[in-house]
């Protein structure tokens, strides 16, 4: 318990520096959206004239930007990443971070398990990560609310876009956590971050450019790709046990590493 | 009782050579020296205490149960000062101690308070912003804050001042008198000479030797240095002289016996220049230990 305090309090600066942005950014990106949805029929010519596999790239086959859920879905590629590098920010400093500023020596020499350690941290990432979900609900459904030029939408669906913040995230946390426990040293958290979140997502980027379908199976930007879940509202079943059985694996491997490491002093 | 029971301990990281087969007992109340150059397996060591590592073979006890298996119920009782300060990021030097006291079961909020005030320890500065010396500090209070039983020190003075060091040492005799067993591991030998009742020693990842510090004086070579005017070497052919050298006139050797001897033979001649010093550990490995 002592453990899940300490790590909260010490991640409520970085909840902020994300959550504010990401507000920011959809905030820009929606007020947009009265001025697009009004010249639809141009927007929609422009887009038919530009080369499908760019368009599929980002996600935009048969997509209508004119529509609500057609923009959102659109916009909220940038919010998924965003939200892939914190959860990856958490998963791969997790652990890592004490052992890069010596304060593994003092933790564990604590009567404390590792097992212990490991749920006190893993819980406070969770919290914050739940944090961030709240306020990108209420920024999306803010947003929605107040640029959304009088076009018919339907609130049900994004709460299903929504609903898949968490498994998103829970995702990139556990699999960042492994890889920070497969390697012998984790000298720096950003570039990881930054590796796994985009590689992630150039999966299903050029998946959707070549046409195959394999690769993109293991991305979560796949499993919960936002222009489907809002023009069918309801997720991908098969895709999402996908994600939940990935994770809850990365996060059981987690666990067994963990408890396995030997704590290398820094000299 | 022994506090401390190793018994056969053996760690290689990877085909890197850790410690290998490392026995030894360290009896209750003791001050117990653990004393090898830098690399010779001494962190090693105590980090196996503590379960950082796990062990290739071999057991390491503490208060008769296995390091591994209890570690969290061992380390209730066991107060570590490690080698290297560490501090988390923009916390108070008064939130860590109070974190570090939240693990125990027992309240040790008064006590926190006193060696913070022994130290000089200001509560209220940030940790990044501390020197080293004062970031050695905050490590000796959060490791002393519970009255441990078991103490364990890795070179824990680098970086505090001779006063420091003294008030350290007068806090480490403290808590050995109310009953504390100490564990010291340090590369340098008068400092474990100055508090250790005894001490092992260990090299390139083995123990070499394990002696009561009083016996391990009185077996001390000294460093003997002498300047003098038609200085002859064969005149000093007395039985405890080792390692003669002579540069012109200056004879360099080591010695170890009575030092009347030594001093009668030196007076034979017009002493320009003399110093006489304890070897360096490095020196007593490479003379004594030959």
């Amino acid at each position: 318990m002592n453990i899940y305090k300490k790590e909260l309090a010490m991640k409520f600066k970085s909840v902020a520096s994300w959550v504010n942005p990401i507000f920011i950014l959809m905030l820009a990106f929606m007020s947009l959206y009265p001025s697009f949805s009004a010249e639809a029929s141009l927007l929609d010519e422009a887009l038919a004239n530009m080369p499908p596999e760019l368009l599929a790239a980002f996600g935009m086959t048969g997509i209508d930007l004119s529509t609500v859920a057609g923009y959102v879905g659109f916009i909220f590629l940038f919010v998924q990443i965003c939200l892939a590098i914190q959860a990856s920010n958490y998963g791969f400093g997790l652990v890592s971070i004490e052992e890069r500023e010596l304060t593994a020596d003092f933790l564990l020499a604590k009567p404390v398990s590792r097992t212990q350690i490991m749920t006190g941290k893993l819980l406070a990432a969770l919290t914050a990560l739940t944090i961030t979900n709240l306020a990108v609900w209420a920024s999306t459904l803010l947003v929605i609310n107040l640029f959304n030029a009088g076009n018919e939408y339907q609130t049900g669906s994004f709460i299903i876009l929504l609903l898949s913040i968490l498994p998103f995230q829970l995702f990139f946390l556990a699999v960042g956590l492994l890889i920070s426990l497969l390697v012998k040293r984790v000298r720096s958290v950003t570039p990881l971050s930054m590796a796994l979140a985009f590689g992630m997502y150039l999966l299903v980027a050029f998946g959707g450019m070549l046409g195959k379908d394999s690769l993109e199976l293991i991305s979560p930007f796949r499993h919960f790709d936002s222009n489907y879940i809002l023009s069918h509202s309801a997720f991908e079943t098969p895709l999402v046990v996908i994600n939940i059985a990935v994770s809850v694996l990365a996060l059981v491997g987690s666990y067994i590493l963990y408890k396995r490491r030997n704590i290398r002093s820094a000299n | 009782m022994s506090v401390i029971e190793v018994s056969h301990l053996t760690k290689y990281y990877g085909k890197a050579r850790g410690i290998i087969d490392v026995s030894f007992n360290v009896e209750e109340g003791e001050i117990y020296g653990f004393i090898g150059p830098n690399g010779a397996g001494k962190s090693t060591t105590i980090r196996l205490f503590l379960s950082l590592i796990y062990p290739s073979s071999g057991q390491a006890k503490i208060f008769g149960k296995d390091c591994i298996q209890f570690g969290p119920e061992i380390r209730q009782e066991i107060g570590y000062l490690p080698s290297e300060v560490f501090y988390y990021e923009g916390m108070k030097v008064l939130d860590l101690l109070k974190y570090s006291a939240s693990f125990y079961k027992k309240d040790s909020t008064e006590r926190m308070l006193d060696l913070a005030d022994t130290m000089e320890l200001d509560l209220k500065r940030r940790i990044d912003d501390l020197s080293y010396g004062n970031k050695k500090k905050v490590a000796i209070v959060q490791g002393l804050l519970h009255q441990p039983k078991l103490i364990i020190l890795d070179e824990p003075t680098s970086g505090l001042d001779p006063l420091m060091q003294k008030k350290f040492f007068n806090l480490i005799k403290e808590e050995n008198q109310r009953g504390a067993t100490v564990f010291f591991s340090s590369h340098i030998l008068s400092e474990v000479q100055r508090i250790c009742n005894r001490v092992a020693i260990i090299k390139e990842g083995s123990i070499i030797n394990i002696q009561d510090i009083k016996s391990l004086q009185k077996d001390n070579y000294k460093k003997i240095r002498v300047t003098a005017k038609n200085l002859e070497a064969n005149s000093f052919s007395l039985p405890g002289i080792n390692n003669l050298q002579q540069e012109n006139n200056t004879l360099n050797f080591f010695y170890k016996g009575d030092l009347n001897m030594i001093l009668k033979a030196i007076s034979a001649y017009d002493i320009l220049d003399l110093s006489i010093e304890e070897p360096t550990l490095e020196e007593i490995f490479m003379h004594y230990y030959e």
